[in-house]
């Protein structure tokens, strides 16, 4: 009941926050498209990620949504037969441009994923890596202050404050997932991805997590896959529905959620789909 | 449009939620009707009849409420099926209320059967009550018929019955001045005339919340008014 009551506070202030960046657009796919081979699996897709929100992708499995949020931080690069078409552009610059630095854009678009997987080292190590291979920190005590500070935005500092040189792989999964993310805040990045980052998680590990989410998006702008459709209502400010590898409809999650315009959408949400 | 739920079951708790707004739809409009002729009539039958039914009522609104409760936990419903849920809660804590007015003027048929009706009397509150009743009996078939439109035709035309009332207030202010003997039949029957006011009320609520279950839309929130019963009282 405390959560509900502190995060509809924060929901609140953060909606006042909000009113003045929701216009920016800190991302946009201009007609995107993507290949695996011959065959396409995004069509034309053209969507607004906003600054400091919360963008749900929803949709059945197979629609394109994991595809789309795995090129804005062009994680599709790593698969050979992918080809990604159109344009996507952050803080209005072609991240597929050809000068764009991907090492870079990766510490500026971090990405968290489905199942917690920290390094096989220790707590303190796991957020120092990202850090330290971008040399962001000259000495110990920089680092040390990275560290605690990363640790804390993720929620899980007084966890594990204790037990630093423990090994990551040692936590819980809640614990893990929240490690994962201190370790993508830990290179300061502008946008945070999730693919699915409670789907391995137990509820009430999931209940922080989304907690943390809500938090985080006073500083960052993130955008998160789900298969949840109650998660998604709770945690985003907004919501694209994909279906079959086009984007169906995108708007406030509040409408998506109580009355969408899309008989898709509509069918997907109430659970009427095929 | 998928019409059904991938899980069969939800479909049959949603149609077990609608059954019962149905269902208590008819009751009402059955109890309205009913308590209207009983009065008209002094008809004691017919009035205990309808003050029984009125258990009847509450039960299905129980029933109603532990069903969407449960729906709610157990489905999370979203969308169109979310707004049938809670609208039908609201829809039936309204013919909920119109059942105990209705059972309310039922319970008056007897005290007012003593009296001397005067015979123009009945006659304007029976052109209230059959008013009355077609807004029950429109908003019951309307809803179910899922006519958005008439629906919100349907809320303005409470407007009449609020003419109708203030008409009916007025003439029996005048019977009772007339005759002393009146004002026990007269105002039992002024509370009869506001219940039935009342149920009109209702109506307009369910139309308002059957509209935004069927559209996701709300209806303007101010509609027009005709109750000048407050402006009527006779300057002592």
């Amino acid at each position: 009941m405390n959560i509900m009551t502190e995060q509809s506070l924060e929901n609140a202030v953060g909606e006042k926050m909000s009113a003045k960046s929701n216009e920016v657009i800190k991302m946009r796919g201009d007609k995107v498209g993507v290949f695996y081979g011959e065959k396409q699996a995004l069509f034309d897709v053209n969507l607004d990620v906003r600054l400091n929100q919360v963008t749900a992708l929803i949709g059945p499995s197979g629609c394109g949504k994991s595809t789309f949020l795995r090129c804005l931080n062009r994680m599709n690069d790593t698969i050979d037969s992918a080809r990604v078409t159109g344009k996507i552009t952050l803080d209005e610059e072609d991240i597929y441009d050809k000068n764009i630095d991907v090492v870079e854009l990766r510490a500026r678009v971090g990405m968290v994923f489905q199942k917690p997987n920290p390094f096989p080292k220790s707590i303190y190590e796991n957020v120092a890596y990202g850090p330290r291979i971008h040399g962001l920190a000259k000495r110990k005590a920089d680092m040390d202050q990275i560290v605690e500070s990363s640790l804390k935005k993720a929620a899980i500092w007084n966890e594990v404050k204790d037990r630093l040189q423990e090994p990551g792989t040692g936590l819980s999964g809640g614990q893990q997932q929240r490690l994962c993310i201190a370790r993508a805040i830990a290179v300061s990045p502008e946008v945070i991805l999730m693919d699915e980052p409670c789907s391995a998680l137990d509820p009430i590990a999931t209940a922080r997590v989304e907690e943390l989410i809500d938090e985080l998006r006073q500083n960052y702008t993130i955008v998160i896959v789900t298969h949840s459709m109650q998660q998604a209502a709770r945690v985003s400010q907004r919501t694209a529905m994909f279906h079959l590898g086009y984007l169906v409809e995108e708007g406030a999650t509040d409408k998506m959620f109580t009355n969408p315009d899309d008989q898709r959408t509509q069918d997907y949400i109430t659970g009427r789909f095929g | 449009m998928g019409e059904h739920h991938t899980v069969a079951s939800f479909d049959e708790d949603l149609g077990a939620i609608s059954k019962l707004i149905s269902d208590m739809g008819d009751l009402a409009r059955s109890m309205v009707s009913g308590s209207t002729k009983a009065l008209l009539n002094s008809d004691n039958a017919l009035a205990q009849r309808v003050v029984s039914d009125d258990a009847i009522m509450d039960a299905r609104q129980r029933e109603l409420d532990d069903r969407a409760i449960t729906l709610i936990a157990k489905r999370q419903p979203m969308a169109n099926d979310l707004r049938a849920v809670v609208g039908s809660i609201r829809m039936a804590g309204d013919l909920e209320r119109i059942g105990d007015l209705a059972k309310n003027i039922a319970k008056r048929v007897g005290t007012v059967g003593l009296s001397v009706t005067p015979r123009d009397l009945s006659h304007s509150i029976d052109a209230m009550a059959q008013l009355v009743l077609i807004q029950v009996q429109g908003v019951i078939e309307e809803y179910a018929a899922r006519d958005a439109a008439a629906l919100a035709k349907l809320r303005n035309e409470d407007e009449r019955i609020d003419v109708k009332y203030t008409s009916v207030f007025r003439e029996l202010l005048t019977y009772m001045m007339e005759d002393p003997r009146n004002i026990t039949a007269c105002t039992h029957l002024l509370f009869c005339a506001k219940n039935l006011e009342r149920i009109g009320d209702h109506v307009t609520n369910i139309a308002e919340n059957a509209y935004y279950v069927l559209t996701g839309q709300q209806l303007p929130a101010n509609r027009p008014k005709q109750d000048e019963t407050a402006m009527s009282a006779p300057a002592a």
